[in-house]
């Protein structure tokens, strides 16, 4: 049975399936390839292992699996969170009551000036949060990915009109799913008090009430966002245990800021999923 | 405890109230506003002098549009009937004693 479900599969996400697994629990671990370990073409900096990145992470999933976990390759959408957890990922829903996020850090990001600026006045990370307030209105969708095209999809019942923005990227998949695209380039996102209008690189622009972004895959920071756990900056706000503000959510690694080491997750990985074994035993005692 | 308002009565109990007021204009679809409504609560406890009110932005969609509302949870502070200050997102309690300083 799955009590606890980990999102990655790196330094921080084993290392929390390997103290959950030694406690007996069952633990799902979804994972969707090396991040930031692909480009660690050499790890000389930590204890007793020198191994190119890959191979680690090849390594630390081996380890895990001789243990008991249920390890999947799939892309995580979304988590709702209703008591217990739900993730939604590309193949399947999983239900948990604790969830580990460990996913590292996005590497998608997008510089276009007023980005910021215009956050929560017509620039959007949640379409389920925020797709409300944007019924009959003309809005895009900044992302080419599966993760895209979900947050394009939740949109498309709502909005008057949904454009996918791929920046740059082939927008093939966004045009077989019936929606329109614009593969130019970002420039910038215009507007006084909200949103009016994004500019192309090639200085042509389009329209728009609201712009969500959705760039690669649903980061850690993104899915507790939604949850509504407490951020710090960009980064998931944790107690020494990994714990974050909601009850049964962990978070470690390369997610919750700090040194990007794998000392550093390994050893939040650890606490988390020592703090996660607490927790649903506690959980189970008062049942 | 945070006082529930709707737009009718928006004007009487933010617009003309004589204290500070704290508005959190959230949904109950809404997983941060969740999470926010405790904090809220606990805030209240320590700030007796703020009142603080809650917009729900599905019964009261006018509010929401009139104050530009396109993401929640948003806080708003009014002072005077004026909105002083704004917050989009959860906000700590930290974040919400800084936000009606």
């Amino acid at each position: 049975m799955t009590e606890l479900i980990i999102i990655g599969g790196g330094p921080a996400g084993v290392s929390a399936a390997l103290y959950a697994l030694r406690a007996g629990i069952g633990v799902l671990l979804l994972e969707n390839g090396p991040g930031a370990l692909t480009r660690a073409h050499r790890i000389e900096n930590y204890y007793g292992v020198t191994a190119a990145g890959p191979d680690l992470y090849q390594t630390g999933l081996a380890q895990a699996a001789a243990l008991g976990a249920d390890i999947r390759h799939e892309e995580v959408l979304s988590i709702d969170y209703t008591g217990s957890f739900s993730v939604q990922t590309a193949a399947a829903i999983y239900e948990a009551p604790a969830v580990i996020l460990a996913t590292g850090t996005k590497n998608a990001t997008v510089k276009a000036e007023g980005l910021q600026r215009l956050e929560g006045h017509g620039v959007s990370y949640c379409a389920v949060c925020d797709g409300f307030f944007y019924r009959g209105k003309q809005v895009a969708v900044l992302g080419s990915g599966v993760y895209a095209l979900h947050e394009a999809d939740y949109l498309r019942h709502l909005a008057g009109s949904v454009t996918v923005l791929t920046n740059g990227a082939d927008g093939a998949a966004a045009r077989a799913a019936g929606f329109s695209t614009d593969e130019r380039r970002l420039q910038s996102v215009n507007g006084e008090e909200k949103l009016s209008s994004v500019t192309f690189a090639d200085g042509t622009t389009m329209p728009l009430d609201g712009l969500f972004i959705a760039l690669g895959t649903a980061g850690s920071s993104d899915m507790a966002r939604k949850l509504g756990a407490m951020l710090k900056g960009r980064f998931i706000g944790i107690d020494a245990d990994g714990a974050t503000s909601i009850p049964g959510l962990f978070a470690a690694g390369d997610c919750t800021g700090g040194m990007l080491q794998v000392a550093k997750a390994v050893y939040e990985g650890a606490a988390a999923g020592s703090a996660a074994v607490k927790y649903l035993r506690t959980a189970a005692a008062q049942a | 405890m945070a006082l529930e308002v709707n737009t009718n009565e928006f004007k009487k109990e933010v617009l003309e109230a004589a204290q500070p007021v704290l508005v959190d204009f959230w949904a109950p679809w809404c997983g941060p506003c969740r999470m926010q409504a405790p904090i809220l609560d606990d805030f209240a406890k320590e700030n007796s002098a703020v009142k603080i009110v809650k917009v729900n932005v599905d019964d009261n969609p006018e509010l929401a549009a009139h104050f530009n509302i396109m993401s929640i949870p948003s806080l708003l502070v009014f002072k005077n009937g004026v909105k002083v200050n704004q917050a989009v997102g959860l906000q700590s309690k930290a974040d919400l004693a800084m936000l009606v300083k």
